[in-house]
């Protein structure tokens, strides 16, 4: 797929991939066989009928194409997009066994995006008298959850508590990466189907889960996500130029920081910025430091590059770009100036061990390795867990040590009867796909609740 | 959009707003407080609550127009709208029977400090009110601290709290406080909190750090109390005065002033 060039795309935030062409679109579809019992389906979390809409682009029907993606998919330009297909539907496509499977992301990406810039009407809305659902928080699950629920006949309100709907593709996932008009024409697409979006709504705060049931809502969906930052708990981390890397990613991404001062949030990014993570979060922010004028970005990373959490292409990406990577290091604490800004930071060289529980193999500092670093920003970019507001004011609501909501894996029902909830705030930091799985699997037990509520009060 | 229904001067760069804001009229306590955006551009400014009226469905602030951000809010007029209002955000400030309190409050949260006030009355409890400002016309809300209070004190200061201290601690010897509660620049709260350690006395005071999101997703907040990272919006504002690391918050709070006194120049020139 063409893509900006690196020179030219690491000094602004215009996205990176520029698409197919209809011609390679065409030519990518035709290698899809169309398989009866299509193996790449049983790979995507929430069903995308594969073969059905790939057809639909080899026929040119484009708009129909991406109706039937929306069919069990709300958000296809966002999939098409972010989803790690090659762990998903294209690694299960017959064709990878022997050599490349067929791009179904990138032909995902093509229909989503001719029908939106077709202009095409989305459905007409739903209003048959069902049900109604309060939806907590509007990143992927959310939305999924809201979207199926209105397809199915019910009112879906969605609380929201930023300014923004869309969650981490709104805050979270560079500009460069996932445009922002992007997600918000398909948040539009959720809202016709006539989806009630509440913004500055922190539920917990302006309103408890206990509330919303007494206010008269049937059920109640928590996906409310991760978004908690972690932090290494090294002597120096609080001081000025040490950001979490959601900090350092909402500022950019939500608040436009790369436009201040004609946007009103400020950022700081100095000469030698060092994310400390390996995984996509790390790479994002890597990258957003980079176009923000850092001159030096390293990612510094506890074990080695076979062991990357992050999307292969999204290391590549960074790479290419410039940002370097240094493997089997960690911090051990940040040192500043006097008026208590960063400027240097201790690491450690790494070991590699046995394999711990994750199947990694488990890094250990090597006495005596102590290295001196000059940096003037640091990211963290180690991992969040869930957001704690909800769990800390729904009485009864049963969560782990980890903060994550405890559901029947099936059903997505937790411990109070009629709430249910999914994604990133049940599964830890996932993936836009597998929020979206979840979302889905909540709306089919919200709808039988309701049906059995329907007909044992009748 | 969120309407302001009332607005007032208060000496010397202090705005009063009432903004319409049902949701947050029903639910909001004293110690909370909401995230304004004033347009498309804004920062999410956070503002301590100072009120509520929900018979009216308004909520009241008072901000203090220190750079771009603020001073974009305070131009707005009664009728504008504003762009995001989200709240309450924040614990609120347990209000039940202490006994014998003290409230201090310095500077624009003289309206933060007069809502708690009246709700610790409710609850049974004597309240004697401290207000400080830089000068005499900088002081307000002076006759309802009064009428709201059962003691009363107004002092002119600065920031180092030279004659407030003095106040405090003679208030502190001569009553047997079971509780101080403050609000107002960093080093007013210091001194005030480090007067009620120095004499046993719990207190509370209220951190407002650089903030972005307010629900703990960002760790900007982050504060040092009893040697441990907290997040002021979700375990805070309210902390005890006598574990919080004030010298890295004061740092912290200067983490963007280069880039504010730019904002702040252009947006004087009218260039933003
Ligand atoms: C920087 C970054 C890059 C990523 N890149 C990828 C990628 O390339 N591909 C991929 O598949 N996945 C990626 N992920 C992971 C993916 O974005 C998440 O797994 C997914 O967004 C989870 O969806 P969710 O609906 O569970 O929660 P979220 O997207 O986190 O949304 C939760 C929403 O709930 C709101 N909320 C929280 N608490 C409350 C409350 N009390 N009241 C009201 N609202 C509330 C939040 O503000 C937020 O909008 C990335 C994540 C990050 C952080
Ligand atoms: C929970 C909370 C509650 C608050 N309540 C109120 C309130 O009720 N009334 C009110 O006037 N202000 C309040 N503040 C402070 C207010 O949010 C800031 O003054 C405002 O964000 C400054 O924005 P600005 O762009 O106009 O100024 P900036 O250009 O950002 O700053 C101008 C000057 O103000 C200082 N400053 C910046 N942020 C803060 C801060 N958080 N606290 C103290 N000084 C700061 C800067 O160091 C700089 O010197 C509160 C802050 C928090 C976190
Ligand atoms: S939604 Fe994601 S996993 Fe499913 S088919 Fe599309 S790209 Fe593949
Ligand atoms: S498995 Fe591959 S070839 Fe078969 S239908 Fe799916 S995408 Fe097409
Ligand atoms: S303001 Fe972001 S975590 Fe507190």
């Amino acid at each position: 797929m063409p893509k900006q060039a690196p020179e030219e795309r690491k000094s602004n935030f215009d996205e990176v991939a520029l698409g197919y062409s209809e011609e390679q679109a065409l030519a990518e579809a035709s290698r899809c066989l169309g398989c009866k019992n299509p193996r790449c389906v049983k790979g995507c979390p929430v069903g995308v009928d594969i073969p059905g809409f790939i057809g639909l682009v080899k026929e040119r029907r484009y708009v129909e194409a991406a109706r039937r993606i929306k069919e069990t998919n709300s958000l296809p330009a966002v999939c098409g997009r972010v989803c790690p297909q090659e762990s998903q539907c294209q690694m299960s496509c017959v064709l990878g066994v022997k050599g490349q499977p067929v791009a179904i992301g990138r032909l995902e990406r093509y229909a989503a995006d001719y029908e939106r810039s077709s202009g095409a009407q989305g459905p007409a809305r739903t209003t048959r008298g069902g049900g109604r659902v309060a939806v907590v928080g509007s990143g992927p699950s959310g939305l999924t959850v809201a979207a199926e629920l209105q397809k199915k006949g019910h009112q879906a309100d969605v609380y929201e508590s930023l300014h923004a709907a869309g969650g981490v593709l709104m805050y979270g996932i560079p500009e460069f990466r996932l445009p922002k008009d992007i997600v918000q024409a398909e948040i539009e697409y959720v809202k016709g189907l006539g989806v009630n979006l509440h913004l500055d709504s922190t539920v917990g705060r302006l309103l408890t889960v206990g509330e919303l049931l007494r206010a008269g809502y049937d059920a109640v969906f928590i996906g409310s996500g991760a978004g908690l930052p972690h932090f290494l708990r090294v002597p120096g981390e609080n001081l000025k130029g040490v950001y979490s890397a959601n900090e350092f990613l909402i500022r950019t991404n939500l608040m436009k920081a790369y436009r201040f001062p004609e946007y009103r949030t400020p950022i700081t990014v100095g000469r030698s910025v060092a994310v400390i993570g390996g995984g996509n979060v790390a790479m994002d922010s890597a990258r957003c430091a980079l176009r923000l004028g850092g001159e030096k970005v390293y990612i510094v990373y506890r074990r080695g590059k076979g062991e990357l959490p992050a999307r292969l292409e999204e290391a590549e990406n960074a790479e290419e770009e410039g940002v370097e990577f240094m493997y089997q290091t960690n911090p051990v604490r940040f040192i500043g100036d006097d008026r208590g800004y960063v400027t240097r930071m201790e690491c450690v060289r790494m070991e590699l061990g046995e394999p711990d529980a994750s199947g990694r193999r488990s890094p250990s500092p090597i006495k005596g390795s102590e290295f001196l670093l000059d940096v003037d920003t640091v990211i963290v970019a180690i991992g969040q867990s869930p957001n704690p507001i909800i769990q800390q004011t729904t009485d009864g609501l049963e969560a782990t040590r980890w903060g994550t909501i405890v559901v029947d894996e099936e059903t997505m029902a937790t411990s109070i009867s009629g709430v249910y909830a999914g994604g990133d705030v049940v599964s830890g930091a996932a993936t836009v796909i597998s929020a979206m799985g979840a979302g889905k699997a909540a709306a089919a037990s919200i709808h039988n609740y309701i049906e059995k509520r329907g007909q044992s009060a009748t | 959009m969120y309407q302001v229904t009332e607005k007032r001067d208060v000496p010397p760069n202090i705005k009063m707003f009432k903004v319409r804001a049902p949701a947050v009229s029903r639910k909001a306590a004293p110690g909370q407080f909401v995230i304004v955006r004033t347009d498309e551009r804004g920062e999410r400014i956070p503002i301590t609550i100072a009120g509520a009226e929900p018979e009216e469905d308004t909520v009241t602030v008072y901000f203090a127009e220190v750079g771009a951000s603020t001073r974009d809010l305070g131009r707005l007029g009664e009728g504008d709208g504003i762009l995001n209002f989200s709240g309450p955000l924040g614990n609120a400030i347990p209000v039940k029977g202490y006994g014998e309190v003290l409230c201090v409050a310095g500077g624009v949260f003289q309206g933060v400090n007069l809502y708690l006030a009246k709700a610790l009355r409710g609850e049974g409890n004597r309240v004697t009110c401290v207000q400080v400002a830089k000068g005499m016309d900088h002081l307000f809300l002076v006759d309802e601290a009064r009428e709201a209070c059962d003691e009363s004190y107004a002092v002119v200061d600065d920031d180092e709290g030279g004659g407030l201290k003095g106040l405090v601690a003679r208030l502190l010897d001569e009553k047997k406080m079971s509780r101080v509660f403050t609000f107002g620049p960093v080093p007013m709260q210091r001194a005030v909190a480090e007067l009620a350690s120095a004499r046993g006395v719990p207190s509370s005071v209220n951190l407002y750090p650089v903030m972005v999101d307010g629900t703990g997703m960002c760790g900007a907040c982050r504060v040092t109390v009893g040697g441990a990272t907290r997040f002021a919006c979700i375990d805070g504002p309210e902390f005890d005065g006598a574990s919080v690391d004030f010298d890295e918050l004061t740092s912290r709070l200067r983490y963007y002033t280069p880039q504010e006194k730019i904002a702040m120049v252009l947006n004087e020139r009218g260039v933003i």
